[in-house]
């Protein structure tokens, strides 16, 4: 995020999209409400399905699913042509408007209407709101960026910001809502292919020599890495041996079928858990970790602050922490790794890592520091942008709507949407382990839409076969007005209904982010 | 904006208009009893406890819901004050038992204190003859309507805080008592998280800890990025509660259902106790010398005979900074390859 959390207290106007915040980002949802009914700010909801915020909405808009670049370039061709656009903040601090300006043209209301299906008035009242009623925030998640196209999607709603002036201010901003506890910081951390910590690349020489002297190695690889997706594809090819830990991408990844028939394809696999996963299931080798009650270090949350995590227990059995698992690996590998506890890894990070010079233990004791914090006495970054961009000068990026890459067709008439539930995390493998959360929500359920409903014949609590090109799943149906006509909505947190046999893996460019948000299926009632 | 000019017990005090008299004393370090206020939330003034004197008022007022006012002369404590918080104090107690010894909250109840403070007791309490029914909005919350004081912030945060309306108040027979909508429940637990007595106990660990008896140890959730702040409550190496923790910046002590009841999965008996390794299709238990060796020999291996470009790892979006480091540190410094990445797209 570039903006706080609690930023949106501080907004006119906020739009969110491609999130089920009330679901999925409880707390944030908690101030968004706060921050329409004590502060007055107008929410506008741009989203396909009927999510709980819709209900506190000012404006409700429902593209089709995979329609995101085509509406925000409606909104902005609105706030042009009506010059509502903060000329002053793109002159000083952007470059690329008058190219905007051109690709824009196209996307007149009545245009846009008939790709998303918002009509027309509805995407000039909610341009003129957002233009208007400043600052304004945009919070969005995995509807967003769960796309072949998700890397314009975001291009595209960051130009929506600056046309505004809203990045780098209070309350605005462009905020991802991250969907894993630490998904921040293990990018931070250099979890990544093309990158040590901070961003710092591994092609630039300077930056290897710099790890390598620290980490006491004659030279470090220059090549940037393969990402998950292509881990997995060329497993048993390319890959012969995999060293996963705490990840379950047997029923997160897209069209899993393919992943799983890799991963048995290894020469080798090393599975590091808290539980045996269905990941785990297929290894040669398990190790057991800890989880994050039972050990020291720290997570970064989605709005870049660095949290403590502290140990309040002992790991059942022979369990070890992830650190003393690694360590003890390198060691047996002839590599020496010791520390002196998860301080001593952070005074290393800080050591390395320029964002995050400055935060220390010590000072993590008094509450979170959010990056970039270079040094010992910097207040650290809350707000991203605020003089001018992180790269000098903010860029719009003109772009062109394109369809997704499988749309439904004459075999294949629906629409399958996937997500989580609000009971639930993910992969199911830490909420479904216990009765409390199994209690409110015990099986997977696919939400259909009513008319559709009534036109298949199906009703709430029938079993139906949802089939895409790629499998076929057999799960309960919940019939309500929650999906629009022609889509279906299903949570990917459950083994037994592992809606990821169906999806498509089909990447966003860029990002590598499969397209989970659409693919084409057919729906038919079980017998 | 120009600041109003007040005194509070013959303290000269400066506060921003629309302050209310509470608000100015406690930025001051003053202190003033109160069971209902919450800062979070809008005055509710139900328990009466923060009375206070106002030069040229004839009766003390609410100071949680009363605004500063230029010149205003504020008196926090008193004999008067006192006989009214008392009796304030005596009308709650008038409603609730003194079943302390076996009630969650004894050690941390609001009313508990007050009462232990103002050396009250309790007149003319009469146990209902047999305890009322204890259904609640949401199976994970236990409900003990005798000990209920009406204080209101359960509802008043249900409504303000998450909008979700699942609580309200009605009147049974003359008697005012909490009602519940259990299809708008979200199970969040907010209201749990607010009460002030131990009318609200959380249902889900079998096992219970004496609120003095536990250790409580403040961390950051395992969920969604939000990041929430809480404290785990820990008995006998077990995790038996959690709260939130009021981290201004953060979640300010709300969490949702996942923080603060999925935490079962931390003593799961299908928990991994053992590495193991599989022989003919089948894991066996083995110890961590053997399962590293052989992890160790068979990375070592596949690098001779096919490079370090033919290993890859996976990092975790569920572990900690420290752990990312070290794994990324080990598949580049140890391994050799830049194949090292996680589902941060999923
Ligand atoms: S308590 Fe809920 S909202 Fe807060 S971090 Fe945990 S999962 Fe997210």
């Amino acid at each position: 995020m570039t903006n706080p959390l609690q930023d949106v207290l501080k907004s006119g106007v906020i739009v969110v999209t491609g999130t089920n915040t009330t679901a999925n980002h409880p707390i944030i949802a908690n101030y968004i409400h706060e921050a329409v009914t004590k502060h007055g700010a107008k929410l506008i909801v741009i989203d396909p399905r009927r999510i709980k915020l819709v209900d506190l909405s000012h404006l409700w808009l429902r593209p089709r699913v995979g329609t995101n670049v085509a509406w925000i370039n409606g909104l902005m061709h609105v706030i042009i042509r009506d010059n509502l656009q903060a000329q002053a903040y793109i002159d000083s601090r952007t470059t690329g408007f008058e190219e905007l300006k051109k690709s824009v043209v196209r996307y007149a209301p009545d245009y846009v209407s008939g790709i998303t299906g918002i009509p027309p008035q509805d995407i000039e009242a909610a341009a003129r709101l957002f233009a208007t009623q400043g600052p304004g925030s945009i919070l969005y998640a995995m509807g967003i960026t769960q796309h072949t196209t998700g890397t314009n999607n975001v291009k595209c709603l960051a130009a929506l910001s600056m046309l505004c002036g809203y990045v780098g201010v209070e309350g605005g901003g462009v905020n991802p809502l991250r969907g894993q506890n630490n998904v921040q910081g293990a990018c931070d951390m250099g979890g990544l292919p093309n990158v040590f910590t901070g961003y710092q690349t591994v092609t630039d020489e300077a930056v290897r020599e710099k790890f390598a002297k620290a980490w006491n190695v004659g030279k470090l690889p220059g090549k940037v890495g393969m990402t998950v997706t292509e881990m997995t594809a060329t497993g048993g090819k390319d890959i012969k041996a995999l060293y996963i830990m705490g990840e379950n991408p047997l029923l997160s990844d897209a069209d899993v079928h393919h992943v799983e028939k890799n991963l048995a394809a290894l020469d080798f696999l090393v599975v590091q858990d808290i539980f045996l996963t269905e990941t785990a299931r297929l290894a040669d080798v398990v190790l057991p970790g800890a989880c994050f009650a039972e050990k020291d270090g720290t997570f970064t949350n989605t709005e870049r602050k660095v949290l403590r995590v502290r140990k309040a227990l002992d790991a059942p059995g022979e369990a070890w922490d992830d650190a003393r698992i690694i360590t003890a690996l390198a060691r047996k590998m002839g590599y020496e790794m010791d520390y002196a506890g998860a301080s001593a890894v952070m005074e290393e990070i800080n050591a390395l890592t320029p964002s995050y010079g400055g935060i220390t233990y010590e000072r993590l004791e008094q509450g979170g520091l959010t990056w970039p914090c270079p040094t010992a006495d910097h207040p650290g970054t809350p707000i991203l942008h605020t003089h001018k961009f992180t790269r000098g000068e903010g860029v719009f990026f003109p772009i062109e709507y394109e369809p997704s890459a499988e749309l439904p067709d004459a075999e294949y008439p629906f629409v399958l949407t996937t997500g989580r539930v609000y009971e639930h995390y993910h992969t199911g493998t830490m909420t479904r382990k216990g009765n409390a959360l199994n209690r409110l929500y015990p099986e997977a359920l696919a939400e259909i839409n009513s008319e559709d409903a009534k036109g298949l014949g199906i009703s709430s609590g029938d079993y139906i076969h949802i089939v895409s090109r790629r499998g076929k799943l057999k799960i309960k149906a919940s019939v309500s007005g929650m999906t629009d006509r022609g889509v279906a909505f299903v949570p990917f947190h459950f083994y037994e209904s592992t809606v990821n046999e169906l999806t498509n893996s089909a990447l966003d460019p860029v990002s590598k982010i499969p397209e989970l948000k659409i693919c084409a299926i057919k729906i038919e009632k079980a017998a | 904006m120009s600041m109003v000019k007040l005194t509070i017990d013959g303290r000269q005090i400066e506060s921003a208009p629309g302050t209310t008299i509470l608000q100015a004393a406690r930025s001051a370090g003053i202190q003033i009893p109160t069971l209902c206020y919450h800062e979070r939330l809008n005055p509710i003034v139900s328990c009466g406890m923060c009375v206070v004197e106002v030069a040229g008022f004839d009766e003390p007022v609410e100071s949680c819901a009363t605004p500063v006012a230029e010149g205003m002369e504020v008196v926090t404590t008193s004999e008067n004050l006192s006989v009214l918080r008392a009796g304030s104090l005596k009308r709650l107690l008038s409603r609730h038992p003194l079943d302390c010894p076996i009630c969650d909250k004894a050690g941390e109840c609001r009313l508990q204190d007050l009462v232990f403070e103002y050396g009250v007791m309790a007149e003319g309490y009469e146990a209902p003859p047999k305890p009322r029914e204890k259904v609640y909005a949401t199976p994970l919350i236990k409900y003990w309507p005798d000990r209920c004081v009406l204080c209101l912030r359960c509802v008043t945060a249900c409504r303000e805080i998450k909008g979700a309306c699942a609580l309200d108040v009605t009147e049974n027979e003359g008697q005012r008592e909490l009602v519940f909508y259990p299809d708008k429940c979200v199970s969040c637990g907010e209201c749990l998280q607010l009460c002030p007595v131990g009318a609200l106990t959380e249902n889900v660990s079998a096992m219970k800890g004496r609120s003095f008896l536990v250790k409580k140890v403040p961390t950051t959730c395992t969920y969604c990025g939000c990041g929430c702040q809480m404290e785990l409550h820990v008995a006998d190496n077990r995790v038996v509660n959690v709260t939130g923790r009021d981290d201004p910046g953060v979640n300010q002590s709300s969490l949702c259902v996942k923080g603060r009841f999925g935490y079962e999965f931390i003593s799961s008996n299908q928990r991994l106790t053992r590495p193991l390794v599989k022989k003919n299709g089948a894991f066996e238990e083995t110890d961590w010398d053997e399962a590293l060796r052989l992890v160790a020999r068979r990375f070592a291996q596949v690098k001779t005979e096919s490079g370090a470009d033919a290993i890859g790892g996976f990092a975790s979006a569920r572990c900690t900074n420290e752990d990312n480091y070290l794994f990324q540190k080990f598949m580049r410094a140890v391994i050799g390859t830049n194949n090292v990445d996680h589902c941060a797209r999923l």
